[in-house]
């Protein structure tokens, strides 16, 4: 009884997160903040739908395996990853590294690989502009 | 009891998959577009793992594992390519 508590409450979680996450990318008004709903909640919504389908798996049908925590770690280590990549394509499209904020340290903003790099760009695309 | 909180997990995952669609056509940039589908693929991970419990098998893990890898490899080649022009250099 109480493992079929904690499942249906799990389940009932992971749905409202993820529905939240989703509309949350619908309803936010700044890219950014768009990056913020998905990355978060979504990933605890299906971190919530695996622990469910792992105690089902264990209590109710009777073969326990480790699996699912598999695959939450994967989506626990990759989701940072694609946060921030997500984030640097944002930076690089929308705005020019002199309109950003300063950094409060001698390394500009990180949206290409190298400063030179970035140089060299912005010259390109400066020169194309005039 | 976990008859009707599957099926209130299940709307709820195909309405988020709904708006995550309706965000990958209606999209301010590219950005939001790439993270609709990031989101997607996670979605979609979720489902599948509800429908396994609904199955009451196993089977299905493997393939959300499979979706988990190639969604993250998508997602940062499609990046990749708006930052760098080309995937690999």
């Amino acid at each position: 009884m109480i493992i079929e508590i904690l499942i249906t409450a799990c389940l009932v979680i992971s749905g409202i997160f993820g529905l939240v996450g989703s509309f949350g990318l619908l309803k936010l008004p700044d890219p950014m903040m768009r990056l913020h709903a998905p990355t978060k909640a979504t990933t605890l919504g299906v971190g919530g739908a695996l622990v469910a389908s792992m105690l089902y798996m264990h209590f109710i049908n009777g073969n326990f395996s480790f699996h699912e925590l598999m695959i939450t770690l994967f989506l626990f280590l990759t989701a940072p990853v694609t946060g921030n990549f997500i984030a640097k394509t944002h930076l690089h499209l929308n705005h020019k590294a002199r309109d950003l904020p300063p950094t409060g340290t001698d390394r500009p903003w990180a949206s290409y690989e190298s400063d030179a790099m970035r140089e060299k760009i912005e010259a390109e695309q400066d020169a194309t502009a005039n | 009891m976990i008859e009707y909180a599957l099926l209130f997990a299940f709307s709820c995952y195909g309405l988020a998959l709904l708006m995550n669609i309706y965000r990958i056509i209606q999209s301010p940039g590219p950005g939001d577009r790439i993270l609709a589908l990031d989101t997607l693929v996670i979605n979609a991970i979720a489902l599948l793992a509800l429908f396994g419990i609904l199955e009451g098998t196993t089977v299905y893990f493997e393939a959300s594992m499979i979706i988990a890898m190639t969604g993250f490899i998508s997602t940062v080649s499609f990046t990749r390519f708006m930052l760098r022009g080309d995937i690999i250099e």
